[in-house]
């Protein structure tokens, strides 16, 4: 007698079967056909027909046919409110019901019927219920309240449920304490702003107490609970990571992690110096490595946030390699965790081991892993410098395994150990050559073509070997074009005598012959450099290349820290922050670590500091590239991207030798014929955007006199570094309005177009308020001016210094990046007097500690001349004393983003010398407002 | 929290479903069967999944796939371990967790869902909590309800529910009190081509089977606790007393449970019983390879090793294997080019082998990777890392209880690389 009679269907009258059985007398019969319903609608049926005869077997004493009724209420009332309706009375009864048992029930029930009408009958039993005597009936209550709240979240304010709820964390039931929260978090999450868990150290003791008592999934939703808290002191922090600690021998995983996300958190509030700290440290290893010999869905989890912790806090695990060692059974997503995690553990101590390891893998029979395997071996090799040797000579033994895309993984990476050690191990070049026929990957071909270029003057047969691939150059991706372009050109500038044909042939056919703008600009460039001044080329082309830095994948400190916040969640297994990915998430508050309070920040030892930099160092750092670029090309550039005309319109310049010249002494005078040079862009040279530079200039003249001091134009991106565009500029604010004045110049042989600006997140989120104007393409040698104008909506990140400005712009060359420093008082606003009630009420208020004092030197002028040059900047003299033959300024200013200034100028007739107190809310600031007077004053 | 539960087989039928909240569509496990197309084994889909607008997480678990919709940040371990409990609770129940047990029994599997988790919170997943409220199927019981009409739902409020002991129901009684627990010890290995070891641990257990009338307080101690420095308690444990005396002290569950698990790692403590002489060759321009492997004892502690079985993943251009063993038997599926050896016990005077040629496609390059053997044995009354039971004490009750404890060593991920 098993339950898969349930299935057998009486072809098509069963509907009407049920219902006859639904109303039968026998009780016998009624449970079975209500079985029979439930098992319909297991496997999705559609049994909703079946409503009212089932509701009506809900009025019984039998318990098991209640609960069945009850499951089937849950399902199909939503389809059905007015009948759900009926069922009202018998909630409301049962929820009297002396039976503990059936109270929960019916309440919990009640609270997963998602119909209005019948939440509106919920609150008074609810009510009841959460005062229950019985815990049982409480802790379902407790749950109550958040489905209610999911349903109808005004109801559960207006009822004063959230009131009740955060009562019963002072529950005396561990259990209820446990549910109380858990529903209150999960209110919590879809209101980040309200203040439910508001957590205080009673609170946090009495979670401590229910934590010893309360199931592994209370203890669960506690911890993660806890994690949000934020202690007063190390003290504090230090009680609450003794108490948590036990939970690391859970055989939960889910509460061992949750445990490991508390400690991690708090030990940020943790001296170093401290027996506590270390301790803790190593309390930490053995449950991480414990949760690596759970099942292994449970493993990909545990490593996609021991990940983060190595990040983080690499002592931890470092003596633990070999439990990251890959079993040829586990599942691929679990070999690809491992193999990262071993490499962000190599040390010099365990190289060995692990090279050993990443070898053995390197045959293993799964394609992607072996691929990983031999990056990772390059990885290594550039991570720790002793290894390199033996790095590469593993590599070597894999190329001659002759395995097809493990040789050409291994080009790939040796190409990337050339980079970080060069002249070092070119020996292999010759070994790499030789498998220069099998590999038809885009990556290893331009990486062996990388190569070849690079040391084309050890490779006898450079030239021959650049040809091969010159055939077919047209069927190549564009990645290996590129490379092939550049190769043959840094050829030919080495070997410049037996290579004239080759440069000419690769030139034209990147010029002429393809559609990629890319190669057509970059053909271009290498053109026009040997052809005006083969020195420079030289200089260009073949300059020293910076050493690439030794881990590439780190996350980002700033992230890191938040994604430690996020251990054991969703956010820790995507390395993301909720915001990115959760849905409907409203205004997520970001979680940040704890700052350390002990004085022990500086006493930090070199090798217990983690790798990334250390927490509370300011991020400063561009994003990476790549992102950057992404903003910049998501920007709706104004004009759209179509290179000059460059077939339509040749203009006959066939008498330039583009290549001659200087070039002949380069090539001991060998005959060198010039490119067909039949392509060049139509308006070269064209006097064009001069006017319009004209019209800016006198839009900034009048802006200088109405609108504040504005410091002259300063280079800010020379020639040098930005492939021959100049950039120079200053800011200005005039009537309400921040711009900033760009001189662009093209110090090129080129034409450049195409311009786009982008800044990076800034302290004040200054943006561009409109794409950047360039109304045509700029000639060689001509310059534009341009006003920009700026606004302060951007995103706002934190920069060192504050004012730090990081740009971006692109042209139809490259992007190119430069940082500046905006004086502050671009973002004195207009309304930034305040009254003089006020200012005396807020001097008062802003603590000593925040004042701060500057001296002004050499600056003539008296108090009434200071006072009206400063308020053409929007700095606002509020009143003024004469103590002790002193004048005594009082003035006032506001940021864009509300933040007042107070200032008091001591001005003494006959001494050039003012002193300039400070006062903010901000301190940080008061430097640079200093600055910006001394600006203003002296100019 | 948890939203819902698909039960998916093998072949991607779904054939259960659960909504603890507002119902979702089975359209969103199309995510998760273009996951399952992707990977190319059952074992690789991987278990957090992102979709528009919910999360899918998964297990897989005897042949069926858990998976679970979520939609708002929940911990994954969370949702992964409460996933394993179910399908702990229905092997518990039916005795197998299997698709067909799941049906046969899918009013039962219904209720425990529910009992298990209201509103996507987990209520009850303790078994012992679990079988009052929900009996567990029998064959006389459904006879009997089907007689006398009573259900196999209790009525009455489970007794442990809400106590600070909450995994143990009061009012037990036994006529024969007996305590046993079982050490097992697993030994994870990996052994390099020459034989020398290149990780090995040891990840133990002890599973008790208590039952004991009332409400028995226990403590266990060992001869030798400094080995468990690793270790993970089962809720019962009081861990205080552990930090300061290195005893179980417990008032255990009735029935069976796991009470610690733990883990040696310390390269020296870990014994390697077996060894294992390897040769197996392709030959360059050949469809014929050589294979030779024979298994020794090693630091087996003068016990004996029994149920050892080979495994062996044959490379993908293996056709057939014509092997002759020395002792038991042998198996080659050509389909999934698995070796299985099944050997016994080992004798020391006569070392078990097995012999032979490999026929491979022709034509076919020779293989680039020598396969792993996977090796399973037993090893009867021996912990291999030498933990021993020391004395069982029982307070609390005046009756004497019958104790015993056994000893086993098994390999767990045991391999051999050649």
């Amino acid at each position: 007698m098993t339950d898969s009679k349930y299935f057998t269907t009486t072809k098509k009258g069963e509907i009407f079967e049920l219902k006859a059985e639904l109303n039968s007398d026998k009780k016998e019969k009624k449970k079975e056909a209500v079985k029979k319903v439930i098992a319909s609608m297991t496997v999705g049926k559609d049994v909703s027909a079946l409503f009212p005869d089932v509701v009506n077997c809900m009025q019984t004493d039998n318990l098991e046919l209640k609960k069945l009724v009850y499951l089937y209420l849950m399902n199909y009332a939503k389809s059905q409110p007015d009948m759900a309706i009926m069922a009202v009375n018998t909630f409301v009864k049962d929820c009297e019901d002396p039976n503990p048992l059936i109270r929960a029930l019916a309440v919990r029930t009640m609270g997963c019927i998602r119909v209005d009408k019948i939440t509106e009958y919920l609150c008074e039993p609810l009510r009841k219920c959460l005062k229950d005597e019985d815990p049982y009936v409480r802790k379902t209550a407790a749950v109550c309240v958040a489905k209610l709240h999911d349903i109808n979240a005004q109801l559960v304010e207006d009822q004063g449920f959230l009131d009740t709820l955060k009562d019963l964390i002072s529950d005396s039931n561990p259990m209820v304490v446990a549910n109380a929260v858990a529903a209150l978090s999960e209110i919590a999450e879809s209101h980040p702003s309200s203040n439910l868990l508001d957590l205080n150290p009673q609170s946090i003791n009495k979670l401590l107490t229910a934590l010893n008592e309360c199931t592994e999934w209370g203890q669960i939703f506690i911890l993660d609970c806890l994690a949000n808290y934020m202690p007063k002191d190390d003290r504090e922090a230090q009680s609450i990571c003794e108490r948590v600690t036990p939970r690391l021998s859970h055989a939960n995983s889910a509460v061992v992690l949750s445990a490991v996300k508390v400690l991690m958190k708090f030990m940020e509030m943790l001296s170093k110096d401290l027996d506590y700290y270390s301790t803790l440290l190593k309390k930490l290893a053995p449950p991480l490595v414990t949760l690596l010999s759970a099942e292994p869905e449970l493993q990909y989890v545990a490593l996609r946030n021991i990940n983060l912790i190595v990040q983080k806090r690499p002592e931890i695990l470092k003596h633990e390699m070999k439990v990251f060692f890959v079993k040829y059974n586990d599942p691929i997503y679990v070999k690809l965790e491992k193999l990262d995690i071993m490499i962000r553990l190599a040390s010099q101590a365990n190289i060995a081991q692990v090279l050993a390891e990443l070898k053995e893998y390197a045959t293993e029979v799964d394609v992607d892993f072996v691929r990983k395997a031999v990056r990772a071996i390059g990885r290594c090799a550039i991570k720790v410098e002793q290894s390199a040797e033996r790095c590469v000579s593993t590599l070597l033994d894999l190329i001659q395994t002759k395995v097809n895309y493990v040789v050409q993984e291994a080009i790939v990476v040796i190409k990337d150990i050339f980079r970080k050690y060069p002249n070092k191990y070119e020996s292999v070049i010759a070994t790499l050559c030789e498998n220069l026929d099998s590999l038809d990957e885009p990556e290893a071909r331009a990486a062996m073509i990388w190569i070849v270029g690079e040391y084309a003057e050890r490779i006898d047969n450079a030239d021959e070997l650049l040809e091969s691939f010159l055939e077919g150059f047209h069927d190549e991706s564009t990645q290996v074009q590129l490379q092939l372009l550049t190769a043959i050109v840094k050829l030919f500038l080495k070997k410049p005598t037996e290579t004239q044909e080759l440069v000419q042939q690769v030139l034209s056919l990147a010029t002429q012959d393809s559609d990629n703008p890319d190669l057509r600009d970059r053909g271009y460039i290498y053109w026009r450099l040997l052809s005006t001044d083969p020195v420079a080329a030289k200089e260009v082309v073949l300059a020293e290349k910076p050493l690439i830095s030794e881990e590439t994948d780190l996350i980002e400190p700033t992230l890191l820290d938040e994604l430690i916040c996020y251990i054991g969640t969703l956010a820790s297994v995507y390395h993301k922050p909720p915001s990115a990915f959760v849905e409907g998430s409203r205004g997520v508050v970001h979680k940040s670590l704890p700052p350390r309070t002990g004085s022990s920040e500086s006493a930090e030892s070199p090798e217990t500091a983690p790798t990334g930099a250390p927490p509370s160092e300011q991020p400063a750092v561009i994003p990476a590239q790549g992102d950057l670029l992404g903003d910049l090309l998501n920007l709706d550039l104004g004009p759209p991207v179509s290179g000059p005309p460059l077939t339509t319109a040749p203009v006959q310049m066939g008498a330039v030798d583009l290549l001659g010249g200087g070039l002949d002494s380069l090539m001991g005078g060998a005959n060198f014929a010039a490119p067909p040079a039949g392509t060049m862009p139509a308006n070269l040279g064209a006097p064009l955007g001069g006017g319009l530079g004209d019209l800016f200039d006198l839009a900034g003249g009048v802006g200088t006199l109405s609108g504040s001091y504005v410091a002259p134009k300063a280079v800010w991106l020379p020639a040098m570094k930005a492939k021959g565009l100049e950039i120079s500029g200053t800011f200005s604010r005039q009537v309400g309005s921040i711009s900033m004045d760009l001189l662009l110049t093209n110090k090129a042989l080129q034409v450049m177009s195409d311009f786009a600006i982008q800044f990076n997140r800034n302290s004040f989120g200054l943006a561009p308020a409109a794409p950047l104007q360039v109304h045509a393409p700029l000639s060689p040698n001509q310059t534009v001016e341009i006003s920009l104008p700026l606004n302060t909506v951007g995103s706002v990140m934190k920069m060192d210094p504050l004012n730090n400005l990081q740009v971006a712009v692109k042209n139809n060359i490259d992007v190119f990046y430069f940082s500046t420093l905006y004086p502050l008082h671009i973002l004195f606003v207009e309304d930034g007097k305040m009254e003089r009630q006020m200012f005396l009420a807020t001097w008062k208020d802003i603590p000593n500690e925040n004042e701060a004092q500057f001296q002004i030197k050499d600056c003539p002028l008296n108090a009434e001349a200071v006072s009206s040059k400063l308020q053409g900047s929007n700095i606002f003299t509020i009143a003024k004393r004469n103590v002790e033959g002193q004048d005594m300024l009082y003035q006032s200013l506001k940021l864009t983003n509300g933040i007042w200034v107070l200032a008091e100028l001591r001005v003494q007739p006959g001494n050039p010398t003012f002193t300039l107190s400070l006062k903010c809310r901000a301190p940080e600031v008061s430097q640079h407002v200093y600055q910006a007077y001394e600006t203003i004053l002296k100019n | 929290m948890i939203h819902s539960l698909f039960l998916i087989n093998c072949s991607g039928d779904i054939f259960l479903e659960k909504h603890w909240k507002s119902v979702v569509s089975q359209s969103v496990c199309d995510y998760f069967f273009e996951a399952q197309e992707k990977a190319a084994d059952v074992e690789n889909v991987p278990p957090v999944i992102s979709t528009p607008h919910h999360y899918l997480i998964s297990i897989y678990r005897d042949k069926l796939f858990f998976v679970s919709v979520i939609q708002t940040e929940v911990p994954p371990l969370f949702v992964i371990e409460f996933l394993h409990r179910v399908a702990d609770t229905f092997q518990d129940y039916f005795g197998e967790c299997s698709e067909a047990a799941i049906k046969d029994n899918v009013v039962i599997v219904y209720e425990l869902l529910e009992e298990m988790l209201d509103n996507g919170f987990p209520l009850a997943t303790e078994s012992n909590i679990l079988k009052e409220l929900i009996k567990p199927p029998t064959i006389l019981r459904s006879v009997v309800n089907s007689i006398t009409g009573s259900s196999n739902v209790g009525d009455t409020l489970p007794t442990g529910q809400l106590s600070n002991i909450p995994w143990r129901r009061a009012g037990v009684k036994y006529t024969n009190n007996e305590a046993y627990f079982d050490v097992i010890e697993e030994i994870d290995a990996i052994i390099d081509k020459s034989g020398s070891t290149v990780f090995a641990e040891i990840q133990g257990v002890i599973d008790a089977c208590i039952k004991l009338s009332g409400m028995p307080d226990l403590s266990l101690s060992f001869m030798n606790p400094r080995l468990l420095d690793d270790v993970s308690f089962h809720p019962c444990i009081r861990f205080k007393r552990w930090e300061s005396e290195r005893v179980l002290s417990f008032i255990p569950p009735d029935g069976n449970f796991r009470l610690i698990s733990y883990r040696v790692s310390s390269q020296n403590l870990v014994a390697i019983p077996v060894y294992v002489k390897h040769n197996i060759s392709f030959k360059e321009n050949s469809s014929c390879g050589r294979f030779d492997i024979t298994i020794g004892p090693k630091q087996n502690m003068g016990k004996t090793v029994e149920g050892i079985t080979v495994t062996v993943h044959m490379p993908k251009v293996v056709l057939n294997m014509n092997l002759t063993p020395t002792q038991g038997s042998y198996t080659f599926d050509p389909v999934t080019k698995v070796l299985t050896w099944d050997i016994g016990k080992i004798t020391p005077q006569k070392l078990p082998s097995l012999k032979g040629l490999v026929n491979l496609q022709s034509g076919a390059p020779k293989p680039e990777e020598n396969p792993s053997l996977n090796i399973q044995f037993k090893i009867q009354q021996l912990a291999i890392s030498g933990l021993k039971v020391n004395r069982l004490d029982m307070y609390g009750e005046k009756y004497k209880p019958f104790k015993g404890v056994k000893y086993i060593t098994k390999a767990g991920k045991f391999q051999v690389r050649t």
